[in-house]
């Protein structure tokens, strides 16, 4: 009964916000460069990608590993996605449906990710690589939110390339 | 020649103390090879266990130490493959479990001299409060006991950090974290309370030692003193392996001038704790 009640509040909520605009839901469009390296072994990274606001829980929005080994095996690894690992994805339960990836090539990949409504406010949307092998490295991009649009970009030095990221309603 | 014989057999005495208590040059420690696990209920973690002077390297004879290996669900279980080298004690833990493992090595020496037939004699090397009373032969009189405990611990977390193997049982010297011991980030202060006897251990001094010193040169430690409540909070600078000593342990009187006459040393206190821990605070 408790939870119908909040169910019932939740969808007041968010019809209250839809009035403000029209929109129920932002799209953060993202890009995010794969450097290629000239290196003796190489693996594609594991990637984390975050979004953090101040008092609230941060929220995970998409993770590349190796989903394709036996066993959820590539899931042994995650914890070497450090930042994040501490920050949301110890809490996760992997395979994570509409998070979990496999891992990408060197290269500029495009994703669209859905964002729930997020309000207006200030967000970091983090990206964390760690490849086998190989470094770690935090991007973080500050960005506000108003009206359901906002933009960053910021630029790793290593196992991170250019990220850009668009907000839209 | 009799003067120069006497004074080597003190210092022999003196560092065979010196081992146990942690106070001296000596550090006692655990290194895990890694503390922080995804939690899929095999997974495992090796424990270097040694005595050295620089964290963290093996550069002192191994002791046959008994770890005891604490899981998340409040039972204890048995560490694997333990074997001891020359220069230390090696084991493996299974992580089978999620949440936060504790392991311990727990150490007891009594030192101390009694007088039998008008002569002094030493208790001997490694008896124990419990073979204390076999050590002392009957008709010694002027029996002078100093008991040291020593808790060495670290810890291993399998998915998210729980608290279980924190409750205190009320003997010796023990670490309440406020901070989790698994969630240390470098730049953040860290929160910890310290207990004897299971009340606050106030004004302990706290000696937090980051390793590496090998290649890095300085040792960069941090002091600091347990508050009334036994609290005391530390920021770690960088991410790494850390060693955090807390003792009852009186401080070692500053050497005499040249030339000035030695006192006698000090009165050993009849019961001296050491606390270790080795911290790995993990990037920011």
């Amino acid at each position: 009964m408790q939870i119908r009640h909040s169910l019932i509040l939740t969808g007041v909520a968010a019809v209250g916000a839809g009035a403000a605009s029209p929109a129920l839901a932002e799209t953060l469009d993202l890009t995010v460069t794969i450097p290629r390296m000239s290196v003796a072994e190489y693996h594609s990274p594991y990637v984390a990608i975050w979004l953090e606001k101040e008092g609230a829980a941060p929220r995970t929005l998409s993770v590349w590993y190796d989903i394709d080994k036996p066993k959820n095996g590539g899931t042994k690894w995650l914890r070497d996605i450090r930042l994040w690992w501490r920050a949301s994805g110890r809490t996760l339960q992997f395979p994570a449906d509409g998070i979990s990836g496999a891992t990408r090539a060197p290269g500029t990949h495009k994703l669209s990710l859905p964002a729930g409504k997020l309000g207006n406010g200030a967000y970091t949307l983090v990206v964390e690589a760690a490849r086998e092998s190989g470094g770690r490295e935090t991007v973080r991009l500050p960005v506000t939110v108003s009206g359901g649009k906002g933009s960053a970009k910021a630029a790793g030095t290593a196992e991170l390339g250019a990220v850009a990221l668009t907000v839209k309603p | 020649m009799t003067k120069i014989r006497t004074s080597l057999l003190v210092a022999a005495a003196v560092a065979t103390l010196a081992i146990p208590t942690l106070a001296s040059a000596a550090r006692m420690w655990m290194l895990p090879s890694e503390t922080m696990f995804a939690g899929n209920g095999d997974e495992w973690a090796t424990v270097d266990f040694a005595i050295s002077s620089d964290l963290f390297y093996f550069d002192h004879p191994a002791q046959p130490f008994e770890p005891v290996l604490f899981a998340p669900d409040g039972t204890q279980a048995q560490v694997e493959n333990k074997a001891k080298g020359r220069l230390r004690t090696t084991f493996d833990v299974h992580l089978t479990q999620k949440g936060t493992y504790k392991v311990a090595v727990l150490t007891n020496a009594v030192f101390g001299s009694y007088m039998l037939n008008g002569e002094e004699k030493r208790l001997p090397r490694g008896v124990t409060a419990e073979t204390l009373a076999q050590a002392i032969p009957a008709g010694a009189t002027d029996v002078k006991t100093s008991e040291t405990n020593g808790r060495v611990e670290t810890f291993l977390t399998a998915g998210v950090p729980t608290d279980t193997v924190f409750k205190p049982t009320g003997k010796g010297l023990e670490m309440v974290p406020l901070t989790h011991p698994n969630d240390l980030v470098s730049g953040e202060a860290a929160t910890f309370q310290f207990l004897l006897d299971g009340k606050p251990a106030a004004n302990l001094p706290v000696a937090v030692i980051a390793g590496g010193v090998r290649y890095s040169g300085a040792l960069k430690e941090i002091s600091a003193k347990t508050g009334a409540d036994g609290k005391v909070t530390v920021t770690l600078p960088d991410s790494g392996m850390y060693w955090l000593n807390v003792t009852t342990a009186p401080p070692r009187p500053a050497p005499a001038a040249e030339g000035a006459p030695k006192g006698p040393p000090p009165p050993r206190p009849a019961r001296i704790d050491n606390y270790v821990a080795t911290l790995e605070v993990l990037g920011a």
